[in-house]
């Protein structure tokens, strides 16, 4: 008998449309002690899952059909009663983002005791003591103390550790993990896996562990089942689905997950996913318009960055030695080369995106240098002398929703920088530039006439690319462009990158959290840590021997992927 | 946090002061004091003896100056119009503002704060839909249509309350309160209630908004997916986070209901600091204008003073920030 059962499980959103299916005829099971991963990319239904097992689908979302068991009784018609009684008790549940799943008014310790003593009815002296205890089971130190703090006070992974903590209060016999480390860094990510691994171990706690990246899955379950389209395509042991998948959709998710261990000419693309994109024509620099007006050149290096130093300040003071100032980039040197794509790749607080927006002048620098086609960027002083270096240089930023104005049409977004460099000769021919734009970036000129929210992640960044391409710009700064979207989305918009770069001659800094992206992007990287840079190196050669320990540990903490289909991206590239 | 507190006295300070400024060098400009003081057959020699001792002749900063020292000490010096010291003038009538302004904040927080959580939590019940569209009559009618339509109904009509005035006031000390008292409480309920209908409204929906913005939040998410009980979750968790701005507001309308005190002391001859501010007007009685708007300010100041310190207790963020 399995510990958490669910048969045919169907989950319906009624809208004003009609019916909507999140999750159609699944059934899952998981065994105590077993890691059960459920992947698949946003909008397949696989948080719905999760949220239909304890009863908690956001209204008006109703299980239209099938059964869920607990080691053999049947929950899913419980009452409201019956089911918070189960909530938290037996199925403990974590959520993504840690920073936002905490009462911030409340201490630690009022929300352990209270979840405590809610279920196992301690006295406050015996809930006090589980909660100290928990706190150092899931690896705070000094619990005693820190209980005693509001979550503000604690980092993000150690906030997951004490969503953790809340989630075992009651010894749960199954946890249900949302996307737990999704928001974590790459190193907090490695040591919550493991912890999470530990405690299921130890405890015989079944987890159904819900994510979108391939590396948490190779690393940690037992068990994989794959979601497209609210259905469930393929099911089994991890090594198998990884390795030798089955189901077309599973091969094409495989395949467009970036490669940490070989460099690839192109992302594999599998039509299955999404066909939007890759039908554009290439670009023929020398006719185009992009191409005209590409003359003055700044010789070999394009962009070069000397003792670049940003700070902000943390506390002001009347008195200046009082004032407190946060280094948030410090003394950074580096250049970049006519057509290279250098990338920057370190954790969140690193200081990468403020070097980005320092370059861009969003951010005026405390000291150092930044030479730009062959002028010095601080010494600028006129407004319509910037604008010359403004239009040579475009940025296109992470969220794709916060960075396109809701209330203006894609043709107008896109159209604007034209105007406002006055590249165009009148409207009929910003209108033409601004089609074949989109033409290029593969959206179809159609799209000219809607507004940002029709589209999706994937096809808004591509309005990103195509405004940043208004200006016929010779340097693109990329700050983390894909982080925010699927893998086979971000897979299609790194190759869209890629042949700009390569029809346009286009100079780029490339930004990333993400080393198998950063390997296959970038010519040369710099690593950063603290608003240092420790290592600048070809990718090739930071990959295969990196210098600085900081480096090695950050290549150590890469998902590793062995277990992944090699033929199968070996097969893809040659049909490729 | 002690710094931050002193940092708030010190801009307290430089408010007062600017309001001061402006309401002195206002008064300059409301016509001349001495026509409405003096009958018609005074000689030009009389009016000009009164200007000086008044010091109406002196310079402005020599006047402003005066007027500075002498508030510092709490004298605002006499009326124009009764020849009695302002301040005790004020002192009078503040205990009828106040109790005023304290009942239909009462009113107001008692009616706003359970309607909004209520309307909040059960968003698509009928009861709050009916609730929602009656509030909204509290903030489209001007205050004194409310009050002499209330006049009209319940002591017209009805006459179950008093109409005006303030009855039933028994002297505590040098406060003459009315709330002990059941004609009191008959004759404070009327100007009270028109006075917080408007709060009743704004307070109900910024609760409702904002409560409807914490449950979507995932920390009451994760509360419900520990278990714990929706009425704990809806007043332990969520209500408490909606406090910070909702007490913002709250700070800021209780200032407003002693300035709209002016309109319903004023239906109702409520005897209190509003009316005398609009006798004053009449007469042009600067001491006493310029004495009612820095009260008025100096309860705002304060009013923001306390909002300030009880961030500080509700939200365990802004003290580590001010920490260190």
């Amino acid at each position: 008998m399995s510990l958490l059962e669910f048969k045919n499980m169907t989950v319906e959103f009624p809208t004003r449309r009609g019916v909507f299916t999140a999750v159609q005829d699944v059934s899952l099971s998981v065994d105590p002690g077993e890691i059960l991963g459920v992947v698949g990319e946003s909008g397949a239904g696989k948080s719905t899952i999760g949220n239909a097992v304890i009863g908690l689908l956001e209204p008006p979302g109703r299980l239209a059909g099938g059964e869920i068991y607990l080691k053999g009784s049947r929950i899913d018609n419980l009452d409201e009663d019956a089911l918070r009684a189960i909530r938290g008790k037996r199925i403990g549940m974590i959520f993504q983002d840690p920073l936002t799943s905490l009462d911030p008014l409340q201490t630690v310790e009022q929300q352990l005791m209270e979840t405590i003593q809610l279920h196992l009815k301690q006295s406050d002296e015996e809930a006090r003591a589980s909660a100290v205890s928990l706190l150092d089971r899931v690896g705070i130190p000094d619990p005693a103390i820190r209980i005693k703090q509001y979550p503000h006070q604690f980092s993000g992974g150690m906030r997951q550790r004490v969503v953790i903590a809340l989630a075992l209060c009651a010894d749960p016999e199954v946890i249900i993990a949302d996307e737990p480390t999704t928001a974590l860094d790459v190193s907090i990510q490695a040591q919550i896996l493991e912890l999470m691994r530990e405690l299921c171990r130890e405890r015989s706690v079944g987890m159904i562990l819900i994510t979108h990246d391939m590396g948490v899955i190779a690393d940690v379950t037992d068990r994989v089942a794959v979601m497209y389209r609210s259905r469930l395509v393929e099911e089994g042991p991890t090594e198998k689905i990884l390795g030798d998948p089955d189901h077309d959709y599973t091969k094409s998710l495989i395949s467009a997950v970036p490669r940490p261990d070989v460099r690839l000419a192109r992302f594999p693309v599998v039509e299955y996913i999404e066909s939007a994109g890759d039908r554009r024509d290439s670009i023929d620099v020398a006719t185009h318009w992009l191409g005209a007006g590409q003359t003055e050149s700044g010789g070999e290096t394009m962009l070069r960055v000397e003792d670049l130093h940003v700070r902000f300040l943390t506390k002001f003071s009347f008195l200046k030695k009082n004032r407190i100032y946060l280094d948030a980039v410090d003394r950074v040197s580096f250049d970049i080369r006519q057509g290279e794509v250098f990338g920057l790749v370190g954790e969140s607080g690193s200081g990468k995106s403020t070097i980005a927006r320092a370059i861009a002048g969003l951010y005026k620098p405390a000291g150092g240098h930044i030479h730009f086609a062959g002028a010095d960027l601080t010494e600028v002083r006129t407004e319509s002398e910037m604008d010359r270096y403004r239009r040579q240089m475009q940025m296109i930023f992470q969220d794709p929703f916060s960075s396109l104005n809701p209330r203006m049409k894609v043709l107008d977004i896109v159209a604007e920088p034209i105007r406002f460099h006055g590249l165009a000769s009148g409207g009929a021919e910003t209108r033409q530039i601004v089609m074949d734009l989109l033409e290029h970036v593969g959206l179809g000129a159609e799209a000219a006439r809607k507004y940002p929210h029709e589209f999706s992640g994937g096809q808004r960044q591509r309005i990103s690319i195509a405004r940043a391409l208004a200006t016929r710009p010779r340097f693109l700064i990329c700050d983390e462009p894909t982080s925010a979207l699927d893998v086979s989305i971000q897979a299609q918009i790194l190759n869209l990158l890629k042949d700009l770069q390569a029809e346009l001659g286009l100079t780029m800094l490339f930004i990333s959290h993400d080393l198998p992206v950063i390997r296959q992007m970038c010519d040369r990287v710099g690593v950063m840590r603290h608003g240092k840079l420790l290592e600048v190196a070809e990718t090739e050669t930071l990959f295969e021997s990196p210098q600085h320990e900081y480096s090695r540990h950050l290549l150590d903490l890469m998902p590793r992927l062995e277990v992944l289909s090699h033929e199968l991206i070996a097969g893809l590239e040659m049909a490729d | 946090m002690i710094t931050y507190i002193a940092r708030r006295m010190l801009q307290a300070l430089v408010v007062m002061a600017a309001v001061s400024f402006i309401s002195f060098s206002l008064f300059n400009y409301v016509g001349d004091p001495v026509d409405n003081m003096v009958g018609q057959e005074a000689t030009l020699e009389d009016r000009q003896r009164i200007r000086e001792v008044l010091g109406l002749e002196d310079p402005f900063f020599v006047q402003y100056a005066r007027f500075m020292q002498n508030a510092l000490q709490g004298e605002f010096g006499l009326s124009y119009r009764t020849k009695r010291s302002v301040t005790e003038m004020i002192a009078e009538r503040i205990p009828a503002t106040l109790e005023l302004v304290f009942v239909s904040a009462l009113i107001a927080l008692g009616l706003g704060i359970p309607l909004g959580v209520f309307t909040g939590i059960n968003r698509t019940s009928w009861i709050s839909k009916a609730v929602l569209t009656v509030s909204l009559v509290g903030v489209s009618l001007p205050t004194f249509i409310i009050g002499i339509s209330l006049i009209y109904i319940f002591a017209v009509n009805m006459g179950v309350l008093p109409s005006s005035g303030r009855a039933g006031t028994v002297a505590l000390g040098g406060w003459k309160t009315s709330l002990l008292t059941v004609d009191g409480w008959r004759s404070i309920l009327l100007p009270a209630l028109t006075l917080s209908l408007f709060q009743v409204t704004m307070i109900l929906r910024l609760v409702r908004a904002e409560m409807l913005e914490i449950m979507r939040t995932d920390f009451i998410k994760f509360a419900r997916a520990r278990g714990l009980p929706e009425n704990r979750i809806n007043y332990n968790h969520a209500l408490k986070n909606t406090l910070v701005p909702v007490i913002t507001i709250i700070g800021l309308n209780i200032g407003g209901l002693i300035a709209f005190s002016l309109i319903t002391e004023t239906v109702f001859q409520w005897p209190g600091t509003g009316l005398m501010f609009i006798q004053a007007v009449d007469f042009v009685d600067v001491p006493i204008m310029a004495a009612y708007l820095c009260f008025v300010a100096l309860i705002f100041v304060t009013i923001n003073l306390v909002v300030d310190i009880l961030y500080f207790v509700i939200d365990p963020r802004l003290r580590a920030e001010g920490g260190h």
